[in-house]
């Protein structure tokens, strides 16, 4: 019951954030009402379960990336940008390509519903208890190479927007 | 009157918020909300594995939704670095204005 309240509410903040990320005219604006979504996210994280998320959630978008856009924001001189038209000339293209995609998706997941049985409410059970350790067990051990794999990609993409935002090489 | 939350109610969250950031990139003019926009759309990915990850009961997804983030975190890095490069040259953050590929 409270479940339901919150869904909705977390999915309101999250989709009329996002909304209204991609329809504000200034940059500020839009990183403001991003954050509000990502925060929206993190909520549903919580409900599904997931606390570990939640924290990776608002540390690292709230805190990390929402940071890094506002920085850029601030050096990248956005005032002309926001005088001149925001949509480009084949918004209602990409607007009925969208509507047509989200159409197709809807219709094969109230398919799905049926014959994969997702309609059923998730059970709660002990297995989902203690997150955070039993994502660092699975994390750490049948998904060692991966998690290698993925501080290797955050080192080439340090030194790659190091070397992007240089003035001279 | 309420009923219970199932795992569609998260699939159609989740194809709602990948549209609305389809949407930001195809039609969206400055390239810092095109940016922003791709993150929309990686948190609707984020939020179909934690909801199949809750419904097998298993912690797999969860680990992919930390690999998706750790993807995100290295995009939006290059990418806002790409985005200060390129106003230094063509004094612009607007994407149809910079088009020296185009025919």
């Amino acid at each position: 019951m409270t479940d339901t309240i919150f869904f909705y509410v977390f999915a309101l903040l999250t989709l009329g954030g996002a909304v209204l990320t991609i329809t504000r005219r200034s940059a500020v604006h839009s990183a403001m009402w991003l954050i509000v979504a990502l925060a929206g996210v993190a909520g549903l994280y919580l409900l599904q379960k997931a606390e570990f998320l939640f924290a990776v959630q608002i540390v690292l978008y709230v805190g990390g990336i929402m940071l890094l856009f506002l920085f850029v924001i601030m050096l990248v001189n956005l005032d002309q940008a926001a005088r001149v038209r925001q949509f480009n000339q084949q918004w209602w293209l990409a607007l009925a390509s969208a509507l047509a995609v989200g159409g197709v998706v809807l219709y094969f997941i109230r398919k799905g519903a049926g014959a994969f049985q997702l309609a059923s409410p998730p059970v709660s059970s002990p297995v989902m208890e203690g997150n955070t350790e039993r994502i660092a067990d699975v994390l750490f051990s049948q998904y060692l190479l991966p998690f290698e794999i993925a501080s290797v990609l955050l080192l080439v993409a340090v030194v790659g927007s190091v070397v992007m935002a240089k003035k001279r090489i | 009157m309420l009923h219970p939350i199932t795992t569609v109610h998260y699939l159609i969250l989740s194809a709602a918020l990948l549209l609305i950031g389809t949407l930001g990139v195809l039609a969206r003019r400055n390239i810092v909300i095109i940016l922003m926009s791709i993150e929309l759309i990686l948190n609707a990915v984020n939020i179909n594995l934690i909801a199949f990850s809750r419904y097998f009961q298993q912690v797999t997804g969860q680990i992919f939704a930390i690999f998706v983030i750790t993807v995100a975190v290295a995009e939006a890095a290059v990418g806002l670095g790409i985005l200060i490069a390129m106003f230094r040259n063509k004094e612009t953050v607007l994407a149809d204005e910079i088009d020296l590929l185009k025919w």
